[in-house]
């Protein structure tokens, strides 16, 4: 297909959502006059240097940011070629990247008036984000997550409800991210009136995949600005996992317009591209769910396929639509690592480091274990660690042992 | 461009009574029972049927229509077996307007052109597709209108004043009220609020406003019926199926009768009611 590269990679989407021709608004028409009041909402606060001074302010003081920018050394050695810097989004407050979406979206949703906030989880690193600042705002927070998820992250169910939220297990489908997208839109439609539905990644109906990446991309914009201090440039390339895509797009989008810099997402290939996996680039192709167009894992008749990864967080057969966009441009290459890779990558970066990092960006550093090696020593690379790895631990734990018996 | 709805309407009108709109899932429980109720739902007292085409993640549905797209899938129902199942029930019965329900990637994946010559073939009259808003009319509603099908738009009660002429824009056959902001399946609304939001809805168009969404007894369908140009009963008809089913979910000598003798009932309840003038 001959796509046509546009002046910026930066300026999308358009005005009715679309990224090339991904995105868009495939939703009920309950749910229309809200979005659209929810685009105005955020439109009016992007400009008001009010909304932004607060935000700035909890982003500090609250979240902890920013967040360091640390070079590997050890792991750098190890590997033997690129100068490998790790973006710490898993120090921020609650453990991961989601909290500066979430933050951003409370902050919208007490703009609009809203009182009650619902989300969906599927690690449940968006779930606790949620729950945290619903419990610093004071407001009602219900969470869904698939009855497989709540089983495999039972640490994150356990934070959720000490912070006051109501986790509901989702039945229905298989069970995890994608049901629980589901079930969190159904609750939208029926109690549309009070409620804000706060989208836990770059994907869903326009405004959100524009709105969960500009509040994301203050992970590429102090990664910019802490390499010009560190290293007085540019780094080389950029390394994030993709199961929706924001922690990928937040450190993404503030170098796509810096042609110098190689950037590379990584998806969840689960046991493998031909068997199980989440990879829905790789092993995809578009169509339309949860409000908007992008690659999917589906069958010949467009009945949306069961994921699989060892992390719950990767769990999703879809992905943001800006991605898709931006692999179908050629701006980002797609790579993806299988939960093996994703095992070893976990135990090295733990043990070399003294980070152990959660399961969804260890498949970052298993590409990282890939790419790094055959770059020269001057090459800087950035990978994002998005959380930590805590609600991990019970499960790899459990893995490791019954590989070592 | 008249379809079969179009002139169902005009005779309803004639008669002066409201129209009694089934839903039911293609497929459901199997295809070839799935194709006998179809027929009885026409013989029984349905004015419009409409057809749910299966899918995976029917995000505005509740859990007795989901279970029906999985019940359906899982014997390998397809969009194309869908179309098979009109062409089937069309030698049979040319008179009654029906209309396929249901959500957009399967037919994306179909393709859109592909998917309206061989709908129209078939002969379906219309289309309701729960996720085409009317800011995505290009994707298939205005294809649709070109291809001679009707494109019925669902309106809501959060569609206020100001939203209304969009939503109604290139609607045609007939407005689909949701009584309640909602999953269908859900608590029924109070006919009275439903006779307001019907006419509201009818100072801006001519076209027949049928009301759905939380219809399940024959008073229930006679009080809308009342308001409205048309009640649309859907989860409860899927229930009674669902019932008839053995333990593995197969049909049972029971299965066709039980949606049978429901429409029937249901039927009956629209037909008593006298209209509101207008």
């Amino acid at each position: 297909m001959n796509i046509a590269k546009p002046n910026s990679y930066r300026s999308g989407p358009d005005d009715r959502g679309h990224f090339g021709n991904f995105g868009g608004r495939f939703v009920a028409e309950t749910l229309m006059p809200l979005i659209l009041d929810l685009e105005k909402a955020y439109t009016a606060a992007k400009a008001d240097p009010a909304f932004q001074g607060a935000m700035n302010g909890y982003l500090k003081n609250y979240v902890g940011r920013p967040s360091p920018l640390y070079f590997a050394e050890r792991l750098t050695e190890h590997l033997g070629g690129a100068k490998i810097y790790l973006k710490r989004e898993e120090l921020n407050h609650t453990g991961s990247h989601k909290v500066n979406n979430v933050l951003g979206q409370i902050m919208l949703a007490r703009r609009m008036g809203k009182k009650r906030i619902i989300a969906e989880t599927g690690a449940g690193q968006h779930g606790v984000a949620t729950a945290t600042l619903c419990a610093r705002f004071g407001l009602e927070c219900v969470v869904y997550m698939g009855a497989v998820d709540v089983e495999r992250q039972q640490p994150n169910v356990i934070r959720m409800e000490m912070l006051g939220a109501k986790v509901v297990p989702v039945q229905s489908g298989t069970r995890t991210l994608k049901d629980a997208m589901n079930e969190a839109l159904r609750d939208w439609v029926t109690n549309v009136h009070n409620t804000f539905y706060c989208i836990g990644t770059v994907a869903g109906p326009h405004p959100y995949p524009t709105l969960v990446r500009d509040f994301q991309s203050i992970i590429g914009n102090e990664t910019k600005t802490q390499m010009q201090e560190i290293e007085g440039r540019l780094p080389d390339s950029l390394v994030a996992c993709i199961g929706g895509g924001s922690n990928a797009m937040g450190l993404f989008h503030p170098f796509l317009d810096d042609p110098s810099v190689e950037i590379f997402g990584v998806e969840a290939a689960g046991h493998g591209l031909t068997q199980l996996h989440a990879a829905s680039i790789a092993g995809g192709r578009p169509g339309v769910l949860h409000g908007n167009r992008t690659y999917l894992l589906m069958d010949a008749d467009g009945q949306i396929q069961d994921a699989h990864s060892i992390s719950a967080g990767l769990d999703y057969p879809g992905i943001g639509p800006e991605h898709s966009w931006l692999h179908e441009v050629g701006r980002v290459n797609y790579l993806s690592a299988t939960d093996d890779e994703a095992l070893a990558a976990f135990q090295l970066l733990s043990k070399l480091e003294g980070i152990i990092p959660a399961l969804e960006p260890a498949h970052a550093i298993a590409k990282v274990m890939e790419l790094a090696p055959k770059r020269p020593r001057d090459h800087l690379m950035v990978v994002n660690l998005s959380g930590r790895g805590d609600k991990d631990v019970p499960q790899v734990g459990d893995i490791l042992r019954g590989k070592s018996k | 461009m008249i379809t079969r709805i179009d002139t169902r309407f005009a005779e309803l009108k004639k008669q002066g009574r409201a129209a009694f709109v089934t839903y039911v899932m293609a497929g459901d429980p199997d295809p070839a029972t799935s194709l006998e109720i179809v027929k009885a739902l026409s013989k029984s007292g349905s004015d419009v049927i409409e057809l749910g085409i299966p899918f995976t993640d029917p995000m505005a549905d509740g859990p007795s229509i989901q279970a029906a797209g999985l019940r359906a899938l899982k014997v390998g129902m397809t969009l194309k077996k869908t179309l098979d199942l009109v062409r089937d029930f069309r030698k049979d019965d040319n008179l009654t307007p029906l209309v396929l329900m249901g959500y957009y990637n399967p037919i994306y994946i179909y393709g859109v052109d592909k998917f309206l010559a061989d709908a129209k073939t078939s002969g379906v009259d219309g289309l309701i597709i729960v996720d085409l808003p009317p800011e995505e009319d290009d994707e298939l509603c205005i294809p649709a209108l070109r291809a001679g099908l009707n494109f019925i738009r669902l309106a809501t009660p959060t569609t206020d004043d100001k939203r209304l002429p969009a939503v109604l824009a290139n609607t045609s056959g007939f407005v689909y009220y949701v009584s309640i902001a909602g999953i269908t399946g859900a608590a029924a609304a109070d006919a009275n609020v439903v006779g307001e939001a019907v006419a509201r809805i009818k100072r801006h168009t001519k076209l027949p406003i049928c009301v759905g969404f939380g219809i399940r007894t024959p008073e229930a369908a006679r009080a809308i019926a009342e308001k409205a140009d048309g009640s649309v009963v859907g989860t409860a008809l899927v229930d009674a199926l669902k019932n008839s089913l053995d333990a593995e979910g197969r049909a049972t000598a029971k299965t066709v009768n039980a949606v049978a003798e429901l429409t029937a009932a249901l039927a009956q309840g629209v037909k008593g009611a006298q209209q509101a003038a207008e």
